[in-house]
């Protein structure tokens, strides 16, 4: 029988750092900027948030002396600052350096990775464990704190209210910003700048501005489904490459949602779930299948990718201008 | 509020043209600037003075004859790699796919390797291993290419989804053929016969591929400069537009030269399993397919300059890999040093291509 109730709660712990880091990079493509760099991004969030925790852990000592607002506060300004800083160095090389996207973002997810592994591996050898890998017990309980009554209100409880504050702010991020994309003046501004920076340009609107602001926030977003990923998901552990291909996926979510964050919280359901389905689907003895069924999110992708250039629909085309520098000079 | 008068503080201006000089001497002092912030880096992080570190990185490549055969082994698969990628890259076609490119490569080598090995004479199954190799990296990077051409799908997005698709073929595969059961992985394939092995020359076991990587070197070399296939391409880059008027088909080309890519990552794939690693892992192409794209990018898509661009990088991510085990970091800490440089290289790129005007005072 498959087990529905144990199977939605663990798709949307997979689907959390997806839902993320999609909205981060359809907020950062709609400025027109390909941001290939989200993998790498999405660790140094993570990373940056464990040091937070670690840090803050070592001072306090126990659970007893944690204060919930510090425990929560600490990891995710580290996970802030460390995301947007990154997201700044994208900018800076991108659009005042006018570097070439593409290049840039492989380097950026080298860098990130390489970070992450790096301070991770500094960590574990801090602490001097024989696992490799860093636990941060006490932070992980705020983080994964939940509603008291959650566990009482039966099924509705256990699939909707049953997870830690992150899923909810993952939802609200993504919905406010299909809002503030396709209902505010700024962000029709920002579509603009994706589309076609030109004419944008001409219309006064400040498109080196925007595509920072867009870039960075994006960032920001995405470097938040790392953090997730840590502190809620692994219960606040920390183990070289865990993370894996969870950034490509993202990317790859972008695409199949067609550049909508609201679509994406379902989306991202549906990539969570065939990430695990393997586990519910009775294989027998036959291990290799399994890796079949982890390739099916990359083939979504492919036939929504060309699907789309098929349709022609222009409400369904990648920003016009995506991955294509902007020199005011050169028009 | 007099600021309002004055024009910008500076602005930019496109150069002319830039003598080869004067840019070789600007990317010279961004790769001096970034060993210096590498030096600074590695300082704050070990504590120990730079000059040993950086000797440290030298040992690392030339302190026994193996490392040095080992560099040159890294040197050469990465410079196949970026070469594969450059004439893509110089008609502005995308192709992030080399990763995957290369693992349908290790892929096709690999099932030869155990599925013919000893049914069929050593020569053919050779002969086969390459045809298989070649075949599978150039069918799998015509895929995008073929629907770029016809529809115009975004090849970026579909290369880079490829990568996984390619790789997780190479993990079911391996799960099929472990041995021994259970283990998850493949181990040497044939060890005993060294059926499907290609040739070792002399009693050098890098060799081939440093041979194989300077003879693709030499035909890109003059395939993009001076083949009519090579013409073609630079034009497309410039402008498709210009292209098109002029008769050239546009799609026609896009395939062609993504089929001869996707080749030769195809060969990079049979290299490594057939001559150096004769086993198949998930991880065998280890993000070169990446790295290759800043290779051949750094480069400007000059073959000859790639040796020098996959050499720094091959260099460079040994001897920080020497580095960490020495001061006990871990090896991760060569992929910062490396992306460093890059975003050094990347940034210089501008200074060449523009000018910083400062205003004049007014008085």
């Amino acid at each position: 029988m498959f087990d529905i109730v144990s199977f939605i709660p663990r798709a949307v712990a997979q689907a959390t750092p997806l839902l993320l880091g999609s909205t981060g990079e359809t907020l950062t493509e709609k400025s027109g900027n390909l941001n290939l760099g989200i993998p790498g991004i999405m660790y140094v969030g993570a990373i940056s948030g464990v040091i937070g925790a670690f840090f803050y852990e070592q001072k306090v000592g126990s659970v007893e002396n944690a204060n919930a607002f510090l425990a929560i506060a600490i990891p995710l300004a580290c996970c802030l600052l460390g995301s947007f800083l990154m997201g700044l160095l994208y900018c800076f090389l991108t659009v005042t350096l006018r570097a070439n996207q593409n290049v840039t973002g492989l380097a950026m997810t080298t860098f990130g990775v390489g970070f992450g592994n790096f301070f991770g591996g500094s960590l574990i050898k801090l602490t001097g464990s024989d696992v490799p890998s860093i636990a941060l017990s006490i932070t992980h309980k705020f983080y994964a704190a939940k509603l008291p009554f959650a566990e009482k209100a039966g099924v509705f409880g256990e699939l909707v209210l049953n997870y830690g504050f992150l899923v909810y702010v993952a939802v609200i991020i993504a919905l406010s910003a299909s809002f503030f994309l396709n209902r505010t003046r700024k962000g029709l501004q920002l579509r603009a700048v994706g589309e076609n920076p030109a004419t944008a340009d001409a219309a006064g609107i400040n498109v080196g501005a925007y595509k920072y602001w867009a870039t960075c926030i994006g960032s920001m977003i995405a470097g938040l489904g790392g953090l997730y990923y840590v502190m809620d998901y692994a219960s606040g552990v920390w183990s070289n490459d865990a993370f894996g291909d969870r950034g490509w996926l993202a990317i790859a979510l972008v695409i199949f949602t067609i550049w909508r964050p609201n679509v994406s919280i379902l989306a991202s359901l549906l990539f969570g779930a065939l990430y695990i389905l393997y586990l519910y689907i009775p294989t027998g003895t036959n291990m290799a299948i399994k890796e079949i069924y982890k390739m099916a999110p990359f083939v979504v992708t492919i036939l929504v990718l060309i699907v789309i250039s098929l349709r022609k629909k222009r409400e369904n085309q990648p920003p016009a201008a995506l991955g294509l520098p902007y020199f005011r000079e050169e028009r | 509020m007099n600021e309002k008068k004055k024009g910008p503080i500076a602005h930019i201006v496109k150069r002319p043209d830039i003598s080869l000089k004067e840019a070789t001497a600007i990317r010279a002092g961004a790769i001096v600037l970034s060993i210096l912030v590498c030096a600074l880096v590695t300082f704050l992080l070990t504590g120990d003075d730079p000059l040993s570190v950086f000797r440290t990185i030298w040992e690392g490549s030339f302190a026994s004859e193996r490392r040095l055969w080992v560099l040159l082994q890294n040197v050469s698969i990465l410079l196949i790699i970026s070469l594969a990628m450059a004439p893509a890259f110089r008609m502005r076609f995308w192709n992030i796919g080399g990763e995957g490119q290369v693992m349908m490569g290790v892929l096709a080598t690999a099932s030869c390797m155990i599925m013919l090995g000893g049914k069929v004479p050593e020569p053919v199954l050779i002969v086969i291993e390459i045809v298989a190799a070649i075949a599978a990296g150039a069918i799998w990077a015509a895929i995008p290419a073929f629907f770029k051409s016809r529809w115009n799908t975004n090849e970026t997005l579909f290369t880079l989804m490829m990568n996984y698709v390619a790789t997780q073929l190479v993990a079911y595969f391996i799960i099929i053929w472990e041995s021994p059961r259970g283990s998850g992985k493949i181990g040497i394939i044939n060890q005993q016969t060294q059926a499907g092995w290609l040739p070792q020359i002399g009693e050098y076991k890098y060799l081939l591929t440093v041979v194989v990587a300077a003879a693709l070197t030499v035909f890109l070399h003059i395939y993009m400069t001076k083949s009519k296939h090579g013409y073609e391409l630079a034009v497309v880059g410039e402008s498709e537009r210009t292209a098109r008027y002029i008769g050239i088909k546009v799609g026609r080309v896009f395939i062609r030269t993504m089929l001869l890519s996707g080749a030769i990552c195809g060969i990079a794939g049979l290299l490594m399993v057939g001559s150096t690693d004769h086993t198949m892992t998930t991880t065998l192409a280890g993000g070169r397919g990446f790295t290759a794209v800043m290779v051949a990018w750094m480069a400007k898509f000059n073959p000859i300059g790639m040796i020098f661009t996959s050499f720094l990088l091959a260099f460079l991510g040994k001897g920080a890999g020497e580095v960490a085990t020495q001061f006990g970091l871990n090896q991760s800490f060569s992929d910062i040093l490396s992306s460093i440089i890059i975003f050094f290289l990347i940034g210089c790129e501008f200074f060449i291509q523009y000018r910083i005007v400062f205003r004049k005072e007014a008085k």
